[in-house]
C-alpha cells in the first residue's frame, strides 16, 4: 500500500466502557464487509487490535456503554480528547442501558445486596468486604449516559445497533454523506 | 342519515361526518395523525398532546377535536413534527423505559413514535425516577417505570360489574395509576388481555404473558405506526 492511501485512510478508535461488548459483535456481524471496512478505515485504539492508549489523533470514535466508574470517565475524557468524531452506540452508551437499573438504588444499597445481603453471596465473603483496592476503579453514584459526561456528536440506537446500521454509519461518517437511517434498521432493541 | 361536512385537510378538501373526532375522519382521509393517550371506542382525553395539529392556525389536540363546516386542518409542519419528537422525547427522559429489556418491545406506541421520528436521544436530560414494579395482583404486572399516564387503562377497561379497575394515586408529577384490588379481583384472562392490549406502553402486563412473537413479526419491526393510514 503506498504512503498516500495509508493517509487516506480514516482512523477509527473503539472501546466498550460500561457495556457488554455486544455492540463490537453487532460491528463485527458486518461480515464479509469486514474486508471493505478494512480498506476504508484503520482500527488504532480499540479491542480489536488490542492498542490501549491513544499515540494519535482519530477521526471516529466509537463509543459502546456508559459510564458506571472513575476509569469508564478517563476513556470516554481521553476519547473526546483524540477523536474529532465521537458516536454513542448502542443502548448503554446514549442512557446508560440495563447497568442504569441501579440508577433508581441508592449505591450503598447495591454493594450491600453485591457483598453483604444478597442471596447469592451467601458465605463466599466471610470477611464482609465490599472491595475498595485503590486499582478497582470505583464506582459512581449512578451510571451516566456519555452525552453526560462529554458532547457527543452521533447516535445509534440499538441494543445492539444492527449491523447494518453500524456499517451504514461508518460509510456515511467515512465518505462524508448522510447517514439515512433506515426503518429497517432503526430499532431500540 | 348523518350529514356531512365539508373541511380541508392539508390543503385537500375532504368529507366526514359533521361532529366525527379529527383524528379519526383525518384517518378516513388518509391522514394519520399521532396518538398516545387516544384509543378508538373509548372517551378522548387529551393528555399527551402528540395529536396537536393546526385548525384554522390554533394548535389544538386532534382527539378531543370535532369536525366541523369549513374547517382548516394542518397536521403537517415542521414545526409541529418537531413538537411531537419533543413530546416523545420527554416520554422517553421521564419515564425508567428500558427498551431491550421490555415485554412490549416491538409492540409499543411510544416506541414506534420514536421510531417514526428517529429519535436516537431524548434532548432532556434522563430523570431516573424511583418507581416500583407491582406484582401483588394473580393476572397483572403493573410496571410503574415504563406508565406514561395516559389514563387509557382507567378510562377503557370495567369489570363485568361496570366498575373502574384501575385509578389514579397520588397528584402532579407522583401520578401513579394503581389496580384496584377489590374491583379487579375476580377479572377474566380476557379482561387482563383487554388492559394489557389498551396500554400503548408496557406498564400493564399480563402475568406469564410476554416474548411470545419473533423480533421481525412484531407490529412495528417492518413498518412504521400510522402506515396504515398514510403510507
Amino acid at each position: 500500500m503506498s504512503p498516500k492511501s495509508a493517509k487516506a485512510k480514516k482512523i477509527v478508535a473503539t472501546t466498550s466502557l460500561a457495556g457488554c461488548f455486544g455492540c463490537h459483535m453487532s460491528l463485527l456481524d458486518i461480515d464479509e464487509r469486514l474486508f471493505d471496512l478494512i480498506e476504508l478505515v484503520e482500527f488504532h485504539k480499540s479491542p480489536i487490535d488490542d492498542i490501549k492508549t491513544f499515540t494519535k489523533e482519530c477521526d471516529i470514535g466509537l463509543v459502546e456503554g456508559g459510564c458506571c466508574n472513575d476509569e469508564n470517565v478517563h476513556v470516554l475524557t481521553e476519547f473526546r480528547k483524540h477523536c474529532r468524531v465521537l458516536v454513542a452506540v448502542g443502548e448503554c452508551a446514549i442512557m446508560g442501558g440495563l447497568p442504569a437499573m441501579r440508577n433508581t438504588i441508592p449505591l450503598k444499597e447495591c454493594l450491600d445486596e453485591a457483598y453483604l445481603g444478597g442471596a447469592t453471596v451467601a458465605d463466599c465473603n466471610p470477611g464482609r468486604v465490599i472491595p475498595c483496592d485503590p486499582d478497582i476503579p470505583k464506582i459512581l453514584n449512578r451510571v451516566y449516559p456519555c452525552h453526560e459526561v462529554v458532547k457527543m456528536d452521533y447516535f445509534l440506537p440499538g441494543c445492539p445497533p444492527s449491523a447494518d446500521l453500524i456499517w451504514d454509519a461508518l460509510v456515511a461518517l467515512v465518505s462524508g454523506k448522510e447517514l439515512a437511517l433506515e426503518y429497517r434498521t432503526f430499532k431500540f432493541d | 342519515m348523518a350529514s356531512f361536512v365539508r373541511f380541508t385537510l392539508d390543503g385537500r378538501e375532504c368529507l366526514a361526518e359533521e361532529g366525527a373526532q379529527l383524528v379519526a375522519a383525518a384517518k378516513e382521509c388518509g391522514v394519520f395523525i399521532p396518538t398516545l393517550c387516544n384509543c378508538p371506542g373509548i372517551p378522548p382525553k387529551g393528555a399527551c398532546r402528540i395529536c396537536t395539529v393546526l385548525v384554522n392556525g390554533m394548535p389544538h389536540t386532534a382527539c378531543t377535536t370535532r369536525v366541523v363546516e369549513d374547517m382548516a386542518v394542518v397536521t403537517r409542519t415542521p414545526e409541529l413534527e418537531a413538537f411531537r419528537k419533543s413530546v416523545v422525547e420527554i416520554l422517553f427522559a421521564e419515564g425508567n423505559h428500558l427498551c431491550p429489556s421490555c415485554e412490549r418491545s416491538g409492540n409499543c406506541e411510544l416506541q414506534a413514535l420514536a421510531y417514526r421520528y428517529r429519535v436516537t436521544v431524548p434532548h432532556f436530560p434522563y430523570l431516573f425516577p424511583k418507581r416500583d414494579v407491582e406484582a401483588w395482583h394473580p393476572k397483572l404486572v403493573k410496571d410503574h417505570n415504563r406508565c406514561i399516564q395516559c389514563k387509557r387503562c382507567i378510562r377503557g377497561i370495567r369489570n363485568d360489574k361496570g366498575q373502574a379497575i384501575f385509578a389514579f394515586g397520588k397528584r402532579g408529577d407522583k401520578v401513579v395509576i394503581n389496580i384496584d384490588p377489590e374491583t379487579s379481583k375476580d377479572i377474566s384472562d380476557e379482561l387482563a388481555q383487554q388492559a394489557m392490549d389498551i396500554c400503548p406502553v408496557g406498564a400493564i402486563l399480563r402475568k406469564g404473558k410476554g416474548f411470545d412473537t419473533p423480533i421481525g413479526r412484531r407490529t412495528y419491526d417492518r413498518a412504521p405506526i400510522g402506515s396504515e393510514a398514510a403510507p
